[in-house]
């Protein structure tokens, strides 16, 4: 009897029907398609993109050369030297930070004491050669100076779940 | 006038205007079929399909066709230079001589001989030479393999095709297709013929190297089968050959059950509609389950494949065909 149940349905192509059911409805559903470019999915302010240096409002950086980002960071992308301003305020001469080596853990921004270092939510900085993706300071404050309305209102929106 | 027409040259011009309006039609419908195709498999997959290039991805053809025009034709090193050339040059122009008995409407046919289907089953089976020649000509071990799974496939699934052409032949009597359009003013064979009907619709799958029996071409585990080594140009005439194809087996089902270019019921409204139009729309039917079917279903393995072709379809057809030949003759209906 099941040999017989189980010819029949192989014969009256049941399962074959269903299948092709399943894919005209979905033929009908709504698409999943985001037009990339012209139109974009949301993003977290939590989402770690390209990174950035911050500057507080009269235009100082807020780095302080605490080295912190730099000894948390797994991958070791972050080398940082330091000196004493004339001012005599502790500061970076140097932020150097290796895109190809991040692994975007975003530990560093976790690390920050002043909210310096930050991943910003760029994700589109492809470039054509590799050592276009060796940031140093500049580079990084630049990004900063460019993101930054948009980095402040990401981190209040996420305050307070920190 | 009638003078010029009946001149050899009068024929000869009559009949490549005729041809000329009969393909250049047919390789429009082949680009958008792959524009088509692609819409109906992204929709399928909830995903939109082209939609940069023109309007809904409209112009994407004619962007591919310009891609593979502007490409460099690859030969490769030990390779057959003639025959790999020529090669798809035989699959692209057998899959368009094969349009010449296909009648679009009552009289339409570019030759309206009396062995329409008997030239077709011919030019579809020579079919086998053009992917034996690509495969051999490459000098390369994948595409001979792929050629040769792909000749072992076109040959198995022809045996049961021909057998439900014999049947519809029993019924019609005759080899012309429009005699086997016309036979079918009363009943769409597809309606007595239903078993038939699907056994050949999954013949011509399996015929023209489509999913689920695609594994020739077997995009996801072998590349491209019997055509790895081809590039721009060719390769498009292996593409072109290959929907062109697609598109003669959809008319060839529709003019064996599909009622041809007859409507559905000889009434006002649907009669009103020329032929033509309805051939179109049940070719695009038909064309449309071809890639719901490739959307469906995973590819079969080719121990599934030769099973399903030898033990399912040929018994099957052989003995719906000796009941059909049983029927036909203690009811009389024999034709005459």
């Amino acid at each position: 009897m099941a040999t017989l149940d189980r010819i029949a349905r192989s014969l009256l192509l049941t399962e074959i029907i269903s299948g092709m059911g399943l894919t005209l409805r979905a033929f009908f559903k709504p698409k999943a398609t985001i037009n990339y470019p012209s139109e974009r999915s949301p993003l977290s302010p939590r989402f770690r993109g390209e990174h950035a240096l911050r500057r507080y409002p009269n235009g100082e950086e807020r780095c302080i050369a605490c080295k912190l980002c730099e000894a948390v960071c797994p991958a070791v992308c972050i080398t940082i030297e330091a000196e004493p301003r004339e001012d005599a305020s502790r500061r970076t001469t140097r932020y150097d930070l290796d895109m190809t080596k991040c692994i975007y853990c975003g530990l560093c921004e976790e690390a920050c004491p002043v909210d310096a270092i930050v991943l910003g939510p760029n994700l589109e900085f492809a470039t054509e050669t590799r050592e276009e993706l060796l940031y140093n300071k500049e580079k990084l404050l630049d990004n900063g100076d460019r993101w930054e309305p948009v980095l402040a209102a990401r981190l209040k929106a996420d305050a307070p779940f920190r | 006038m009638t003078d010029f027409l009946n001149s050899p040259i009068g024929v000869l011009s009559l009949t490549l205007a005729q041809a000329l309006a009969l393909l250049v039609p047919l390789l429009i419908f082949v680009a958008y079929l792959t524009w088509a195709e692609r819409k109906i498999l992204g929709a399928m997959q909830l995903r939109k399909g082209p939609n940069v290039v023109g309007f809904f991805g409209l112009l994407q053809p004619f962007a591919d066709a310009g891609k593979m025009l502007m490409k460099e034709t690859i030969v490769p090193a030990g390779a057959s230079r003639v025959l790999f050339i020529m090669a798809p040059m035989l699959t692209f122009s057998l899959a368009m001589i094969a349009w010449a008995v296909i009648p679009v409407n009552e009289g339409w046919a570019v030759a309206d001989i009396n062995v329409g289907v008997l030239y077709l089953f011919a030019i579809s089976s020579l079919g086998v030479y053009g992917i034996i020649i690509a495969g051999w000509a490459s000098n390369s071990k994948y595409a001979f393999l792929g050629a040769l799974r792909s000749a072992a496939q076109m040959v198995s699934y022809e045996v049961s095709m021909g057998f439900v052409i014999v049947t519809v032949l029993l019924c019609v009597g005759s080899l012309n297709l429009t005699d086997v359009v016309l036979a079918q003013k009363t009943v769409w064979f597809f309606i007595p013929l239903f078993p038939m009907f699907v056994i050949f619709f999954i013949s011509t799958l399996a015929e023209t190297n489509r999913a689920p029996f695609d594994l020739p071409e077997g995009e996801s585990e072998l590349v491209a089968g019997f055509f790895v080594e081809y590039s721009a140009m060719t390769f498009a005439l292996f593409f072109l050959g290959e929907y062109a194809n697609m598109i003669l087996m959809s008319s060839l089902t529709t003019i064996l059950f599909l009622g041809g270019w007859l409507p559905p019921f000889d009434v006002a409204p649907l009669n009103l509609v020329p032929g033509p139009v309805w051939f179109i729309l049940k070719v695009c039917f038909c064309l449309f389950v071809f890639v719901w079917v490739r959307a469906t279903f995973p590819r079969y393995r080719y121990d599934q494949l030769m099973r399903l072709g030898w033990k399912v379809f040929l018994p099957i057809s052989l003995i719906w065909l000796v009941i059909t030949a049983g029927v036909l003759k203690v009811a009389g209906w024999l034709p005459t």
